[in-house]
């Protein structure tokens, strides 16, 4: 203000302050660069990105391990009928939601694939649990060998979702935090904060498959 | 308005600056947020935290496992918990695996038994790259028919025992195929390679020295050429380096290699 008045230091004193202002930018520029802040927002956002790949991974190779499943169950119990219906329809609906890029940000279709696999694991809780009626199917080689595959695999589930969850907690965070939040409204406009997995009963843990 | 004979302006501008720069601190803060169990020091290849095997015992288990990491670089370790700290063992087993980064960076080829006394549990956890040759099916079978029955006489040594015997067994066996052969040789490092490529870095380093003493003409062309050349050699060469440092074949010093592991592998309980 009182530079701006004061005509005579006006000249000497624009310089000073376009010679700190350029250094000031140098400063921040050399900070963000230093530590990394320009690329995190893109860096977290593949992180999270391919976390979500591993838990679809690991849900389709729950899914292709049920068809053998219900087949050895059927085997040995076939008046299960309501159950093994149950599993494969569940199934069935779990594989028809859409899943792509865009559903990790999309929070409707993100619960419409949640709640399809939630539907799935009580359907196959269900399952398991019928299956203690039976000791010829439970001393079975090949239906041993399914249920450790699916033990497994639930296990590999619950490290997926944790690992997502993990990971887009830091990217939402570096999204709505300062300087992420600037960053990203400057140079990444097309960033959106992603869905993580609301807490299921037994959620974090694989479901009981004891026999 | 002057303050040390700045410009309001540049008050505020240095002010923004240095809201960025401790910005930038913040988010480094944020990001080494601590897990929420407590882990035991990776101290060997056994870490008897429950305090359940006598030295001797320990000495043997650790000969036979550094023995089979000579060999095949696999990290196989076995842990003893005195708790599980309110979670599962599943959970337990992979946050600790994780932990210790057992396995190497490129391969993951770690697997890591965990005993749980007080909990009656145990499991075999697989790292990544083992999961091929150890199935959650065979890390069943080793469980309830090697481990469970010996626990449950309370004989731990000859469980853990006979459970790595079984680990061992089928890793060695499934080394001898065609598969997992590549994975292992990637690990090793020729030594007439890397002194080729020692000589080429000091040739072209020479090189480089007598073209600035020199200057003058044609520079710029052979200059393409230097920063060409170490490129893919120096890349090629460095994760193999890193590799056979984190091996800890000398020395009797113990540490992950950097690997990792997704929840593979099976638990059990007597």
């Amino acid at each position: 203000m009182v530079s701006m008045l004061n005509a005579g230091a006006l000249r000497p004193t624009s310089a000073a302050a376009r010679l700190l202002s350029a250094l000031t930018i140098l400063l921040v520029a050399t900070g963000l660069s230093g530590c990394g802040a320009v690329n995190r927002v893109p860096t977290l956002e593949e992180q999270a990105k391919s976390s979500w790949s591993e838990v679809q991974n690991q849900y389709q190779r729950r899914a292709d391990l049920i068809p053998n499943l219900v087949e050895t169950v059927k085997g040995y119990a076939q008046q299960e009928k309501d159950v093994l219906i149950g599993v494969t329809e569940a199934r069935a609906k779990a594989s028809s939601v859409k899943v792509d890029a865009s559903t990790v940000s999309d929070p409707q279709k993100f619960k419409e694939f949640q709640d399809a696999q939630n539907q799935l694991s009580g359907a196959l809780g269900r399952l398991l649990v019928t299956v203690e009626k039976y000791p010829d199917l439970k001393s079975n080689q090949n239906f041993l060998a399914l249920q450790s595959q699916l033990e497994g695999t639930e296990n590999r589930i619950a490290v997926a979702r944790r690992d997502y969850i993990g990971a887009v907690q830091a990217y939402n965070t570096e999204l709505r935090t300062i300087p992420g939040r600037w960053i990203a409204a400057i140079l990444y406009p097309e960033a959106k904060p992603m869905e993580t997995f609301s807490a299921t009963p037994n959620a974090d843990r694989p479901p009981n498959v004891k026999f | 308005m002057r303050f040390m004979g700045l410009s309001t302006g540049t008050l505020v501008r240095l002010f923004l600056a240095l809201v960025v720069l401790f910005g930038c601190l913040a988010v480094y803060a944020v990001g080494a947020l601590a897990a929420d169990l407590t882990f035991p020091p990776l101290t060997g290849r056994v870490v008897d935290g429950a305090g359940i095997l006598t030295p001797d015992q320990r000495a043997a288990l650790e000969a036979k496992l550094k023995a089979h990491e000579d060999k095949t670089s696999d990290q196989v370790v076995v842990a003893t918990v005195p708790n599980l700290q309110g979670t599962t063992i599943e959970d337990f087993a992979n946050r600790l695996f994780r932990d210790w980064k057992l396995g190497q960076a490129k391969t993951n080829n770690g697997a890591l038994l965990l005993v749980a006394p007080s909990e009656r549990k145990v499991r075999i956890e697989v790292g990544y790259g083992l999961e091929g040759a150890l199935t959650d099916a065979l890390t069943r079978v080793i469980i309830a028919s090697a481990i469970t029955p010996r626990f449950k006489t309370g004989d731990y040594y000859g469980g853990i025992n006979a459970g790595i015997d079984g680990i061992l067994g089928i890793l060695s066996g499934d080394a001898e195929e065609w598969q997992r052969k590549p994975q292992v040789r990637a690990d090793e490092v020729d030594p007439r390679q890397v002194a080729v490529f020692v000589i080429l870095f000091l040739v072209v380093l020479f090189v480089a020295w007598r073209m600035s003493r020199g200057g003058g003409g044609g520079r710029g062309g052979r200059g393409g050429g230097i920063v060409f050349l170490p490129g893919p050699g120096s890349g090629g060469w460095s994760g193999g380096f890193s590799d056979g440092g984190s091996s800890g074949g000398f020395g009797g010093g113990f540490s992950g290699g950097g690997g990792s592991s997704g929840g593979g592998g099976s638990s059990g309980d007597w």
